[in-house]
């Protein structure tokens, strides 16, 4: 191993310094907010009954681990939120190709896509379960009306602001639109591709728990329903917690997605 | 001897909403195997134009385009450098061969001889971002190379340079040209450069574009690019060129 300077060690030494910090404050602030939050329960500062306390939400955690709850609900959100995530990005990508391709029909369909991107999707629910049916199917859906039209439109951007004066060097090589399509766009765009699977994991996870708000069995966006039904706070705010979890998760699994695209 | 690309009353009109513009009106010209022609012609009179007809990025709107024999291949060298920056300088030379799908072993060795002879052997396997404005052009003539082609078509090829690397590449380029016993078509706006590299310099008018006058340049110790700027043919030609150009501010 090679020997570094003084300066380069003091270097070493300041960004691990700043990295723990950063760490301890992260952790800190979630330990503070924990403490205070139980402090002010116990000491009846606020109502326990609408605002639940930190062992109260682990009790409930530990009361749904032992009715064998917690997976399935978790489980099948999750699994809802993956099925749209995934249909979300493959419908965009396909969608955002053939807009590419064709110019004519990228252009007759750029107001209905517009006014269907903007438009709140919860306005739908009630025709979605009407039409759809009041099951799984329809929460995928909503899910798929939030995601893809956002997905197809970022996509289908990145694939025109292309550099066109690539385009024209494999132009000059007589290369087909095909081509021109696999060795300049979709590598030039691999960093928006991975943008917009970002953005995608998330407008999937907001879709479903919508869906499931509106029509349900299970889930987390169910207990959450279910909660507020029965005034069971501490439900409702322990399938939050869960929800955050669950998202934080999908977010560590697209950063590592992207970390291994990099890598290629 | 028949030359090895003829063009014939070639015309090009542009189309837009707001009307269309005469870029070309009748171009006459014989281009002979391996010699090298320069277009030279006031800035915007379609001299880019024809190289993109001649590459089949643009359609003509009349005239002929003939070749002395079938399947001629075309290697068209772009003003800027168009490295893909996600490609090694190896990979990014052989694109062209992997659109033509004619990348095997043996092209693909040509490619990389034809990298160690130009200098940059040892970059095969970096990215373009690690290389000089200067280099970067230089791969992309070997990109161009790549393809084997029979008439390469430069396109400003020194113009994104700093001045310095500009006269240094240019006698480069001839030399790999002359070596490589290529046949080419040199666009630019600078008549020294014009003069010194090529054997035929044509003089285009003001848009629409027809060809004004056909200098051959004859050097008495004709040499380098560099050198031939030395000469003292080098400096008749150039005014008389620069007259036949015209340009009024």
């Amino acid at each position: 191993m090679s020997t570094y300077s003084l300066e380069h060690k003091e270097f070493l030494k300041k960004r691990k310094r700043n990295r723990l910090l950063v760490m301890t404050c992260q952790i800190l602030i979630i330990v503070i907010f924990l403490i205070f939050w139980e402090f002010a329960s116990r000491c009846g500062m606020i109502n326990t009954f609408l605002s639940s306390s930190p062992t109260k939400v682990f009790q409930t955690f530990l009361s749904l681990a032992k009715q064998n709850q917690l997976w399935s609900h978790v489980g099948i959100t999750v699994y809802e939120t993956l099925l749209s995530f995934i249909l979300a990005s493959v419908i965009g990508f396909l969608i955002a190709t053939i807009l590419w391709w064709n110019k004519t029909i990228a252009k007759i369909i750029d107001p209905y896509l517009t006014v269907l991107n903007s438009l709140p999707k919860v306005a739908l629910g009630p025709l979605i379960i009407i039409w759809v049916g009041a099951n799984m199917n329809s929460i995928i859906f909503m899910a798929l009306m939030i995601s893809t039209f956002i997905t197809i439109i970022n996509i289908y951007q990145g694939f025109i602001s292309t550099d066109h004066y690539l385009i024209t060097l494999l132009r000059s090589f007589n290369a087909k639109k095909y081509q021109i399509f696999l060795k300049l766009i979709v590598p030039s765009n691999k960093n928006n591709l991975i943008n917009c699977l970002k953005v995608n994991i998330s407008m999937s996870l907001i879709g479903v728990i919508m869906g499931e708000l509106l029509v349900s069995k299970k889930g987390l966006g169910y207990l959450i329903m279910y909660g507020s039904q029965v005034f069971n706070i501490n439900l409702v705010i322990t399938s939050v917690v869960l929800l955050g979890i669950v998202s934080y998760f999908m977010y560590e699994i697209i950063i590592f997605i992207e970390k291994k695209a990099d890598r290629n | 001897m028949k030359p090895i690309l003829r063009i014939q009353n070639l015309k090009k009109i542009y189309h837009d909403i707001d009307g269309e513009v005469c870029a070309i009106e009748d171009i006459h010209l014989d281009i002979y195997e391996k010699e090298l022609v320069a277009i030279v012609g006031p800035s915007g009179c379609g001299k880019t134009s024809l190289l993109s007809i001649l590459s089949n990025l643009e359609s003509k709107s009349d005239g002929t385009i003939s070749f002395q024999k079938e399947n001629v291949t075309l290697g068209y060298m772009l003003q800027k450098d168009a490295l893909f920056p996600w490609k090694t300088i190896l990979e990014n030379c052989l694109i062209g061969l992997e659109i033509n799908h004619t990348l095997n072993e043996e092209t693909k060795n040509r490619v990389i001889r034809l990298l160690n002879t130009y200098g940059l052997g040892e970059f095969m396997n970096k990215y373009p971002d690690s290389l000089s404005g200067g280099m970067r052009q230089r791969v992309a003539l070997i990109r161009t190379l790549a393809i084997n082609p029979d008439i390469l078509l430069l396109d400003e090829p020194f113009s994104a340079l700093d001045y310095q690397t500009r006269l240094a590449l240019s006698d480069d380029v001839y030399q790999i040209i002359k070596k490589e016993g290529k046949t080419a078509i040199l666009v630019t706006h600078d008549l020294a450069e014009a003069i010194s590299l090529s054997d035929r310099v044509v003089v285009l008018t003001k848009r629409p574009a027809t060809v004004k006058k056909i200098y051959e340049i004859h050097f008495a110790n004709k040499s380098t690019p560099m050198k031939n700027r030395r000469c003292k043919e080098f400096n008749i030609y150039y005014d008389q060129i620069w007259r036949d150009l015209d340009v009024h501010l």
